[in-house]
């Protein structure tokens, strides 16, 4: 294994194909929590750690303990709970050590439980075939592509706070919007790898 | 005590888990390339908020609180399976069609949602109500935006041609970015009528 293919590995998984702008996972932390820029960053960070540890922990006990005992079928509920189990992990560290961002990540910090980009990584991450290190390299880039994707939204949101909507396209609809075309700048990314 | 029919109708329009709680994005956005696609997946759904909610109903007074949320999941996990299962003995094509979204059906914030916020608190025959209601609320909403990217991005709804045949499909539709545009042009007119609505 050269060192070409996991920059591959983490390029692709960063830009190419983004978790949340190319694969449409992780969507609602993406328009839950991005209404200021500081939160989405907040909100990247604990997925960023949650998500390579996940990655890492569940390739581990895919490969030495499912694997090996020919438990295939629990592969979904063994994944929840060892992500749900990380999440409470984060949550209690945040609470520790900065009160002012558990309060402004409110209930969505519990929810990164149920952010299907964290139990999608995981699976993918087997599915995919990746070994220890590329399974590393692609949780790391599956979270840094998240953080950037939610830390650009939050920058436009915070923006169109100030500008003149029309009625019915306030809230939801003009944030879709926004990942819209997002998205497809991201899709200009594909020729890259 | 809501009645039984206000439940339903609550699943399925005044409270519908996609136009009008905006949950469930990830399924809802990525699986709905096409309508077939969007409702097998939000019948497959339906039959676990279904079965969850019936089971979590049942154990609501044995489980204790602090632990609730890791118990619902394992409850909701187990019937994914099952649901997973299933599909891939009798429904291969649809199967590989779902891939992943799949066993991310666990994650899916309606069905916790329901877990946390109606079953553990009602009664059995309710909850199995408001999981049905729910389910087919979001089955519903799934399906019309799958009908929507399907028709403009392969000018077919559930693959027969319905187009002119100098259509020209916009292929957008059917990739990513459609699927936020679709939701987000769904949203805005669901938003519109109900508003003008309440202002009439």
């Amino acid at each position: 294994m050269s060192i070409e293919s996991l920059f591959v590995i983490l390029v692709s998984s960063i830009l190419v194909n983004n978790y949340v702008l190319s694969k449409n996972l992780g969507i609602c932390p993406f328009l839950g929590v991005s209404k200021q820029v500081e939160t989405a960053f907040g909100m990247g960070m604990a997925v960023t750690f949650v998500m390579t540890l996940a990655g890492t922990t569940t390739y581990l006990i895919q490969e030495f303990i499912l694997n090996n005992l020919g438990l295939g079928y629990m592969q979904t509920v063994t994944f929840i709970l060892v992500i749900a189990a990380l999440v409470q992990l984060v949550e209690m560290v945040i609470q520790k050590s900065s009160p002012t961002l558990y309060q402004s990540l409110g209930v969505y910090l519990p929810l990164i439980t149920t952010n299907c980009a964290v139990l999608g990584v995981a699976l993918l991450n087997i599915q995919e075939g990746y070994n220890l290190i590329e399974t590393i390299i692609n949780s790391a880039g599956a979270a840094i592509g998240f953080s950037l994707a939610i830390v650009l939204f939050a920058g436009i949101r915070e923006r169109l706070e100030l500008s003149d909507i029309p009625e019915a396209f306030k809230g939801f609809p003009i944030a879709l919007f926004t990942a819209s075309l997002m998205s497809m700048a991201f899709m200009g990314f594909v020729g890259l790898v | 005590m809501m009645s039984k029919k206000r439940i339903l109708t609550d699943g399925l329009i005044f409270n519908n888990p996609i136009f009008v709680q905006v949950l469930g994005m990830c399924p809802t956005l990525a699986v709905t390339t096409s309508a077939i696609n969007g409702l097998g997946m939000g019948l497959a759904t339906t039959a676990v908020l279904f079965a969850s909610n019936t089971v979590i109903s049942l154990l609501r007074k044995l489980i204790p609180s602090q632990i609730r949320i890791p118990a619902f999941i394992v409850v909701i996990a187990t019937f994914v399976t099952m649901v997973e299962m299933a599909l891939q003995a009798y429904v291969p094509s649809l199967y590989s069609a779902l891939g992943l979204f799949l066993p991310l059906i666990v994650v899916n914030c309606v069905i916790l949602g329901r877990a946390e916020s109606f079953a553990s608190k009602n009664t059995v025959g309710n909850s199995i109500v408001d999981g049905i209601g729910m389910g087919l609320g979001f089955t519903i909403g799934l399906t019309i935006l799958g009908m929507v990217r399907e028709l403009l991005g392969a000018g077919s709804i559930f693959g027969t041609q319905v187009m002119w045949a100098s259509f020209e499909p916009f292929g957008i539709m059917t990739q990513a970015p459609g699927a936020f545009l679709g939701l987000g042009i769904l949203l805005a007119i669901f938003g519109s009528i109900t508003s003008k609505k309440h202002n009439a």
